[in-house]
């Protein structure tokens, strides 16, 4: 155990320097910390945008990415991490497509952790395919020139005269055909073409792009048990670890008694884990472990250990007393993160003004597969299996912790069940690794239970947002002020952090799109007193939920439609360059290549109240609420239609979401993806709720934190995609925009079903009838 | 003790208590039954012991023994279950996928029962598995599905 403490002491994890990098991409540009700013790029050095702003960037080879077998079987890697989102299908079917390969003769290969071989492999920020589609289409159409030359060589013909079309070589004038198993030989020692020699497709040539049409590659997997998770390698060897954390963050073991729970049947080993640093990070917690012959054995044994722990600061955590102190913040003026006009001029002139504030507390991701790895320590080279959204983070956070360098680390993806931000944070891993080393390196299974998950999670932050709104007669809003009070994802990398960084102010609050002549956006400060991470589609939730019922309520108040109130704020048709909101951020993208389209915001708008049948009659106890929101990189709108009885119970009958993403790789996906996000977004705002005493979590399990279910779920989901044919318009983010407007969507068909205005998550009972 | 797991004995040495998740899991390396909660409030540990869907997660081994005991490994051997894996990849049913194994398993056992279910039939059976990537619609299409095949693949 000493030794395990003495390497992770002497070693600090992810660097500040490497969060900032990736921080940045996620991102955190001009992020201040420590009083250092990161210096916009010099005029000479232009800034990288997308995926080449990322660590490791992009990477092309086809060498690395695509294998043809003397079978014919192509295998194409792929180097992002599967949890629901569908990449392990569309990734590959991108080169499958270019490659001009037959899916039914493709199989899938995972990349382990390998950044300079793969490029960046952080799966979150909803880019994996923006960031991936050219790179990964170069892979494919570099392999098709390829054996398209292999061929021509073999028929001593010049390559003009042939073709690749669905997994074999054709020369047209005679009629020969050679299968890509016959040219695969060949073709692998030629040259690879250089970037501005490949053909790429015509989008009418594309076999999937577009279409998908495909099975999932996991589908057969998953359904007859054999998928693996991060929670399934089995040795026949090894042993099984659940670990007792310090209840609070930054606590640490006082004192413990082991010794009941080292004599309880198949209980190997107690050891403590070594205390944490004053900075999160993505370290481990501190803790005891008890390491048996099975998961159940060690979970009883745990439940013997007697523990007595030093809370440290964060022991008064209280959410109730923070959440008061959230409020008072809201009401006082706070660092102004964006203005024009004069708002306060303004207000003064204008007939009415109308104020709210709206809270959202913290959320745990509740992943259905909790944290969980595993890993072995041969000859001094560590393996790790875990289910991570990032895994060259991984990899190098388990080489430090271990006193190590990456080369001895390999991280072997697995598929994740679910991620939605938590798994990016690789602390089970290196759990499992400092385990294995303190058991002379033979495999140990980690697993954290659903207690342990919603106790220790990197929660979505909690928040109070504060929306004044100078109204004129004609209900026009001629002022905006909108505070937004909420701790950092970055206070685990510098708890000294007190304002929304970047990325977070730019998620919908400071990039807000709408057309108002005086408006003032300011960000008071807050602290942190719990690891704050990122969920699913992150500040967009509460950025979304506070303006899009400020709406409604402005609506309701100047008495007009929703829809059309909506569109005339959004205003006209038009392009706006970030940088002209203070937003340098842009999710990483260029300003130039992706503004905010208030277009595309309107039309989504449009078209889901009109499938949605927008305004129709509807029974008592009836109402159909709208939102929309423009986030990483698309635009999204809902209507929910709630039914509520005299109880107060909600149904939810349906739910239309209208979605522009641009071009769509795999539309089956983006569509399941619409459908979970509209569950996980009724799911937060009816239940989702992490509340702390004494600076601990107060949710054991799911009969605690409860999550929506079959029975609560609408019954009829309907998703209409924004088609289009055009390849030129950059593709936005699917993973996680379909989340924001699902909250206040709901609340604002409350209002409509009940006069009920709820501005505090969760809903929980709320909806009592006012009449 | 001795199991009957999917049509086979098999013989571990385990204590009578423990639960049969882990069993199944860690002594015998049948990782398709997940575990979600430890508290049956998931389903995604769900196995059937004599055609009945039970949480493996609270169910200690020993009450097992003498039973039929049928994972999603074994599911597929069944005409029903077999329909239900061919429905939920037809339909694209998963996203992650963690918890399909539980929801193929509760539908087994329902279909077993009610080889024609309502909806309020579904909502009754399936509201025990959560699924948080939230696949409930196409679950739902794909339990319609495989019913109206009567069980046949």
């Amino acid at each position: 155990m000493s030794a395990v403490a003495n390497k992770l002491a002497s070693s600090q994890g992810v660097s500040r320097r490497e969060f900032l990098l990736r921080l940045q991409a996620m991102g955190g540009l001009l992020l201040v910390a420590d009083g250092l700013r990161i210096a916009k790029a010099a005029p000479s050095d232009p800034p990288k945008y997308g995926a080449e702003g990322m660590p490791h960037g992009t990477v092309d080879n086809p060498l690395v990415f695509v294998t043809v077998g003397d079978d014919g079987w192509v295998t194409i890697v792929v180097h992002r991490s599967e949890m629901g989102q569908g990449v392990r299908t569309g990734m590959p079917l991108i080169v499958a497509d270019e490659l001009e390969a037959d899916w039914t003769k493709v199989r899938v290969q995972q990349a382990p952790a390998d950044e300079a071989k793969y490029g960046n492999q952080d799966t979150d920020g909803s880019r994996s395919t923006r960031h991936f589609i050219e790179p990964m289409r170069r892979c494919g159409a570099a392999a098709r020139m390829m054996l398209e030359q292999a061929a021509a060589l073999s028929w001593h013909v010049p390559v003009a005269e042939v073709r690749a079309v669905n997994h074999e070589v054709v020369h047209q004038k005679t009629g020969r055909k050679l299968g890509y198993g016959a040219l695969a030989k060949q073709a692998a020692k030629l040259p690879i073409p250089p970037r501005d020699a490949l053909r790429l497709k015509t989008p009418e040539e594309f076999r999937y792009l577009g279409k998908g049409g495909v099975p999932l590659a996991d589908g057969h997997d998953i359904v007859t048990g054999k998928a693996q998770y991060g929670i399934d390698p089995w040795f026949k060897d090894m042993s099984f670890a659940v670990i007792a954390r310090s209840p609070v963050l930054g606590g640490s073991v006082k004192q413990f008694d082991g010794a009941a729970a080292a004599s309880a049947p198949g209980v190997q080993k107690v050891l403590q884990m070594p205390a944490t640093v004053a900075t999160a990070k993505f370290h481990i917690l501190a803790g005891v472990a008890v390491i048996a012959n099975s998961t159940g054995a060690a979970i009883a044994g745990r439940k013997l250990l007697k523990i007595e722990w030093e809370d440290g600061a964060n022991g008064s955590y209280d959410s109730d007393v923070y959440r008061v102190a959230l409020h008072d913040s809201a009401r006082q003026p706070g660092k102004v993160v964006r203005e024009s006009g004069n708002v306060d001029t303004a207000f003064k002139s204008s007939a009415k003004s109308i104020e709210a504030e709206y809270y959202i507390p913290h959320i745990g991701h509740a992943t259905m597969e909790p944290p969980a790895a595993v890993a072995r320590i041969v000859n001094g080279k560590c393996e790790v299996w875990a289910a991570t959204q990032a895994p060259q983070v991984t990899r190098e956070d388990v080489a430090k912790h271990l006193g190590t360098t990456p080369e001895n680390v390999t991280v072997h993806v697995t598929l994740l069940g679910g991620g939605f931000g938590r798994k990016s944070k690789p602390d089970f891993a290196t759990e499992a690794a400092l385990l294995s080393q303190a058991m002379e390196g033979r495999p140990v299974k980690v697993t954290w239970t659903r207690e342990d998950d919603l106790h220790h999670d990197f929660l979505h932050t909690v928040s109070v947002e504060y929306l004044k709104a100078g109204v004129a007669a004609d209900g026009k809003v001629s002022a905006w002020l909108h505070r937004s009070v909420a701790p950092s994802l970055a206070t685990i990398f510098d708890p000294s952090i007190n304002h929304e960084v970047p990325p977070e102010l730019g998620m919908g609050f400071i990039n807000m799109p709408y057309d108002i002549p005086n408006l003032r956006l300011e960000n008071p400060e807050a602290s942190a007193h719990c690891r704050i991470g990122w969920f699913r589609s992150v500040s967009n939730i509460p950025h979304a939920f506070a303006i899009q019922s400020f709406v409604s309520e402005l609506a309701v108040s100047a008495n007009k439609n929703h829809r059309d109130y909506l569109l005339e704020l959004i205003g006209p048709s038009r392009k706006i360059d970030p940088r002209s909101q203070q937003d340098n951020w842009n999710y990483g993208e260029s300003p130039e290549r992706y503004p905010v389209d208030t277009g595309r915001l309107r039309h989504v708008v449009e078209t889901v109240t009109q499938e949605a049948g927008w305004g129709k009659t509807l029974a008592r106890g009836r109402g159909q609420g709208l939102a929309a929101h423009y986030s990483f990189l698309s635009y999204s709108a809902a209507v929910v239609e709630v039914d509520i009885d005299e109880q107060g119970r909600i149904k939810i009958p349906r739910v239309d979401v209208a979605f522009d993403c641009g071009p769509q790789v795999n539309p089956e996906r983006i569509r399941s993806q619409l459908e979970g996000a509209v569950i996980m977004g009724l799911s937060l705002a009816m239940f989702g709720e992490i509340t702390f005493k004494r600076g601990r979590s107060q949710q054991d399990n799911f009969h605690q934190y409860r999550v929506t279910r079959m029975n609560e779920a609408p019954s009829d989901i309907r998703v209409h995609l924004i088609p289009t044919t055009d390849w030129s318009i950059p593709l936005g983010g699917v993973g996680e925009p379909g989340v924001p407007p699902i909250a206040p969507a709901l609340c604002n068909a409350v209002f409509a079903a009940t006069g009920k205005r709820i501005r505090q998550l969760p809903i929980k009972d709320q909806a009592r009838r006012s009449t | 003790m001795e199991l009957q797991i999917n049509d086979q004995t098999v013989s571990i040495s385990a204590e009578p208590t423990l639960p049969l998740l882990w069993v199944l899991r860690d002594l015998l390396g049948m990782t398709g039954t997940k575990y979600g909660c430890g508290m049956a409030l998931c389903g995604a540990c769900t196995v059937l012991i004599d055609g009945q869907a039970l949480r493996s997660c609270v169910l200690p081994v020993d009450q097992a023994v003498g039973k039929k005991i049928t994972t999603i490994e074994g599911i597929g051997a069944m005409p029903v279950g077999a329909a239900l894996q061919g429905a939920w990849q037809e339909i694209n049913v998963p996203q992650c996928g963690y918890c399909q194994a539980g929801q193929i398993m509760s539908a087994a056992a329902l279909l077993q029962a009610k080889p024609n279910p309502s909806d309020a039939d579904i909502d009754a059976a399936m509201s025990g598995n959560i699924c948080r990537c939230g696949t409930y619609t196409r679950i739902r299409a794909a339990i319609k599905q495989a019913a109206n095949q009567g069980g046949k693949t």
